[in-house]
């Protein structure tokens, strides 16, 4: 059925019809409403969240002991390439730009839905195919793809990789690659073309910015890969010899088209969680997002960065323009310190309360500085040589994509409410938090000491030292810990099912997705307020606190706004 | 579309000015291509969005001053639900599970994914089933 | 209050002097206590070639700027969660900006950013730097082991995953080595050498050791190369240059006996002479 989509007047009651349609399986597979979608993804994600979860606790359970017989050394490596590949490409991002940004960008900018609705179904239809393709390498002969999410030629040619897992694997890159893209293509066009009257670009919410770049870094970078997997199939299958040294083909060149998408990718997965973190920290201390327009310009400064740094996976090559990728990745620290002071400015002379969001988003900040400082050590080549391939940068993109989970949960207890209509339990919430950073500091402190004690990395057995033993126990506990936080959060989802209603705004929050109904109503909004800051849900509910430009003054803005 | 357009239009010179030094310090040319293409991507829509922002009329959304009132209305007319994204979807994994193991999985595969785009665009101008 | 007057310029107090006393001790006294307490390692080691002192002492350097930046964050989160944790359900100032912070914030880093990529050129110039030297070795990678050659000698080490391979090279001098693979790419790394690179197919990577210390160091592989990668040992013996001269001279020797032998016609056992002496390098 046709929908038109309309926007309501200012502050009016909007007369809404019913909205008949299919209800049940069918709703689900012929809905194009983002609402729908954004919590399919939610629900798909979380799922794949478990299962690469899963794979993990495997793998620490054979690294607990040296010569460790939990799986054999084929299966580890099946291990330990999925883990990497569910959790990169089938949870973090889809999680980042597929499930919270389809629920909440159209809302925090006032549209009624995406701009192209049935390309936003088709995306998920993708990402859950692919998703399905990619996990049933373990159902065919040979097992699963077994190279590292990474998949290094020549180790993922058809003579060195035979077999229906690594094809599988690379027929759902392909099938994600084109859900990312589509999704992309989408948010962009949403976020230019569908934005409601009074919201100019500088008066978007940080989160749906981010997004907004984010999508940009997607076009940029996912049609790279896709280009790359495609080349890798026809070298397996096809005869080619693009990435064979016989035949003239160049090994390097691999590494060249996947580290150009896949440096891109980790800043394309971690700007939407540093968007929830700049929210919901705004609105646990009660104050506006502080130095907003740097905040923006820092975020853009990191995503054009990002697409100059891929070599420093490579600095171990010996083929690489080291100079260049180095300053260029030193560089990208600028930025993101800007982003710590900002918000930790947004924090100052505030009144912070600890609710289970904020304290995950904290839990972001702390665990990635820790997170951040070490990877400036990884951007110095004389550095990274010894630390390649070693538990150091296990530990560091662990302090990293953890700070990544801790921020998205926090995003699901800020906007689980919206999406909805229910407050999860909070002392609940709180519990789950403890389990989840505690746990992710014990994983990740004592890898970054086997990494420099020499452990290398995607190894099923290691040399008998009782140093190295403590040290993978004690990382085998975080994983357990982290675990626990996870069995945690499912506990809070059914005990809080439809306990605690939630209304339309239960943190006082500021953006624009606060000022309609919980959960949203067809098209999203029955009335709209005036849009005048970044803030049009602050300033409709507290007009006598609106931001101040200056940090001096505190006299507020002198601007008379319309009585509803 | 102004802020849009600088925003395109200030990648692209970006990753020109990056590609031209990357390209001519280490004449590695995959990195060379790939940085020269990332800035044509911002050029051609930012260049789009540049020459239309001086044609348009301006846009609520472009202004600061804007009232909801001066927006309200139909937005636009979209397909509501449809079939066609997931018989897509399903084309398109028959097609990738062809690739993997037969090609004639490619038959129903293209099959739907065929369908669907035929499907999906009267849809779009007939505005589907009613 | 009045205000405190000032002496008259270039006339000093009895305060004035004691603060350039102070001023004058203080710097050669910084310098003593900070020659006396060692700078801590932050989980590194030194190591046993020129190369790896100087990217340990870049670590450090690192690691002392990451400690202080990271202090400094950790102090400011924990003082904004708790000198401004609710109080009251009072709105607080709602400033958003402060360009001269924000400028600070921006350039301090860029500044602190090229203090440490000068330090990284400075080091990366000596790590890949491959001056003239007189003993090359050759390794090749292969699934799963590791062959070191010594071209223009009979020397000859091979060895698979725990037949741990040892490569002997000579100390207080330049050691070349050519590094490639015979099929997928390997990882080879030294940690006591602060140091790997890979070995990549069709290309050969060229880079130099200038041991400064005997000793028997681990090396394994750490790429991930197939089903035996968590395996792929091998060790490094640096010894002195007359060690070094005798253990090549035994693969002369040996050659020399093999010769003789098949000259005479008689069956000699197809045994490398090396496989056994590979595990313990030089006698």
């Amino acid at each position: 059925m046709v929908d038109v989509l309309e926007r309501p007047g200012q502050v009016e009651e909007h007369g809404h019809e019913e909205h008949h349609g299919p209800t049940g399986l069918l709703k689900w597979l012929t809905s194009t409403d983002h609402k729908v979608i954004g919590l399919s993804y939610t629900i798909t994600s979380v799922i794949m969240l478990v299962i690469g979860g899963a794979f993990a606790e495997i793998v620490r359970a054979q690294l607990t002991s040296p010569n460790g017989h939990v799986v054999s050394l084929a299966q580890y490596n099946e291990l330990f390439t999925m883990h990497g590949s569910v959790m990169i490409y089938l949870f973090a991002g889809p999680f980042a730009f597929g499930a919270l940004a389809n629920f909440i960008v159209p809302i925090q900018i006032g549209a009624p839905d995406m701009a192209f609705p049935r390309l936003n179904a088709l995306s998920y239809w993708l990402y859950l195919t692919g998703s399905i393709t990619m996990l049933s390498g373990f159902f065919v002969a040979g097992g699963a793809a077994n190279f590292g999410w990474v998949a290094y030629a020549p180790l993922s040619n058809s003579a060195n990789t035979p077999g229906a897992g690594a094809d599988l694997w690379i027929g759902a890159l392909l099938l994600t690659g084109f859900s990312a893209i589509f999704t992309g293509v989408n948010l962009c066009a949403t976020i230019f073309y569908l934005r409601a009257p009074g919201m100019t670009m500088f008066r978007m919410p940080i989160f749906t910015w981010n997004l907004l770049i984010t999508a940009i870094l997607i076009l940029l970078a996912f049609p790279v890969l896709t280009a790359g997997l495609i080349m890798l199939y026809c070298d397996r299958h096809f005869g080619t010899h693009i990435y064979s040294v016989v035949g003239g083909g160049v090994p390097v060149l691999w590494q060249h088209i996947f580290w150009f998408w896949g440096h891109p990718e980790v800043y394309i997965l971690a700007i939407p969680f540093f968007g929830m973190v700049t929210e919901i920290i705004a609105v646990f201390s009660r104050r506006p997002v502080f130095g907003y327009k740097g905040m923006i310009f820092a975020t853009i400064s990191i995503g054009a960065l990002s697409l100059g740094v891929w070599a420093h996976h490579m600095f171990t090559t010996g083929v690489v323009l080291l100079p260049f990728f180095s300053i260029m990745s030193l560089l990208i620290a600028v930025p993101t310190g800007i982003k710590f002071f900002n918000w930790i400015g947004t924090m100052w002379r505030g009144q912070v309360w600890f609710s289970t969001a904020m304290l995950m988003a904290l839990g972001f900040l702390a665990t990635f500085l820790i997170g951040g400082l070490t990877g400036i050590y990884l951007a110095s080549p004389p550095l990274d040589f010894f630390t390649h391939d070693t538990y150091f940068v296990v530990a560091h993109f662990h302090s990293v994509v953890m700070a990544l989970v801790l921020a998205g949960f926090g995003g699901l207890y800020y906007w689980g409410p919206k999406i909805t209509g229910y407050m999860l339990n909070e002392p609940l919430g709180k519990i789950q938090f403890w389990f989840l950073f505690i746990g992710t500091q014990v994983l990740t402190l004592p890898q970054y000491l086997l990494g420099l004690d020499g452990m290398p990395r995607r190894v099923a057995i290691y040399p008998n030292s009782p140093q190295w033993k403590t040290l993978n126990v004690w990382s085998s506990v975080g994983a357990v810990m982290i675990g626990v936080s996870t069995i945690i959060f499912v506990v809070n989802l059914v005990y809080s099912w439809k306990r605690y209603p939630a209304g339309d705004n239960p943190w006082d929050g500021q953006t624009l997705e606060w000022f309609t109904t919980s959960p949203p109503p067809h098209h999203n909004f029955y009335r709209l307020p005036q849009i005048r800051s970044e803030r049009p849900t602050w300033d409709y509910n507290h007009p006598e606190h609106r931001s101040l430009a200056h940090g001096h003054h505190e006299e507020p803005v002198h601007e008379e706004v319309p009585v509803a | 579309m102004r802020v849009e357009a600088k925003l395109l239009l200030g990648l692209g010179l970006f990753f020109g000015l990056m590609c031209a030094v990357y390209w001519n310090w280490s004449l590695e040319n995959a990195g060379g291509v790939m940085m020269f293409a990332g800035m044509l991507l911002g050029f051609l829509p930012g260049g789009y969005y540049y020459w239309w922002s001086r044609r348009m009329k301006p846009r609520p959304e472009d202004d600061p001053n804007a009232t909801q009132s001066g927006g309200a209305g139909v937005v636009g007319a979209f397909p509501g639900t449809s079939i066609w994204p997931f018989t897509m979807g399903m084309g398109a994994f028959l097609c990738i599970l062809g690739a993997v193991f037969g090609i004639w999985l490619l038959l129903p595969g293209l099959s739907l994914v065929v369908w669907a785009l035929f499907g999906g665009t009267a849809e779009g101008r007939r505005g589907g089933p009613h | 209050m009045e205000k405190p007057t000032l002496p008259p310029q270039g006339v000093t107090t009895p305060s004035h002097r004691r603060r350039r006393v102070w001023g004058v001790v203080a710097l050669p006294l910084a310098a003593l206590a900070l020659a006396g307490c060692t700078v801590p390692s932050f989980g590194a080691k030194a190591g046993p070639t020129e190369t790896s002192r100087s990217t340990y002492h870049l670590w450090q350097g690192f690691s002392i700027g990451a400690a202080i930046v990271g202090a400094l964050v950790i102090v400011l989160i924990l003082w904004a969660v708790v000198r401004y944790r609710r109080r009251s359900d009072e709105i607080p100032p709602q400033s958003q900006y402060h360009l001269p912070m924000e400028w600070t914030y921006t350039i301090v880093p860029i500044l602190i950013v090229f203090g440490l990529f000068a330090a990284t050129i400075v080091v990366e110039n000596q790590v890949v730097a491959n001056p003239k030297t007189d003993v090359t070795i050759n390794v090749n990678a292969f699934q799963w082991g590791w062959k070191f050659t010594y071209p223009g000698t009979d020397a000859f080490v091979v060895g698979q995953t725990t037949q741990n391979p040892t490569m002997v090279m000579p100390v207080d001098t330049n050691v070349h080595i050519n590094l490639t693979s015979t099929d997928v790419i390997h990882g080879f790394y030294v940690r006591a050498f602060n140091f790997s690179r890979y070995a990549l197919p069709g290309i050969k990577n060229q880079f130099t050791f200038h041991a400064v210390a005997t000793g028997t160091f681990d090396g394994q592989c750490t790429q991930i190369c197939g089903l035996y990668h968590s395996l792929m040992f091998f060790r490094i013996q640096v010894v002195t240059p007359a060690k070094y001269q005798s253990w090549l001279a035994s693969f002369t020797d040996a050659a020399a006996a093999r010769a003789a032998a098949k000259a005479t016609g008689q069956q000699t056992s197809s045994v490398v002479p090396s496989k056994s002496t590979s595990s313990h390098g030089a006698q």
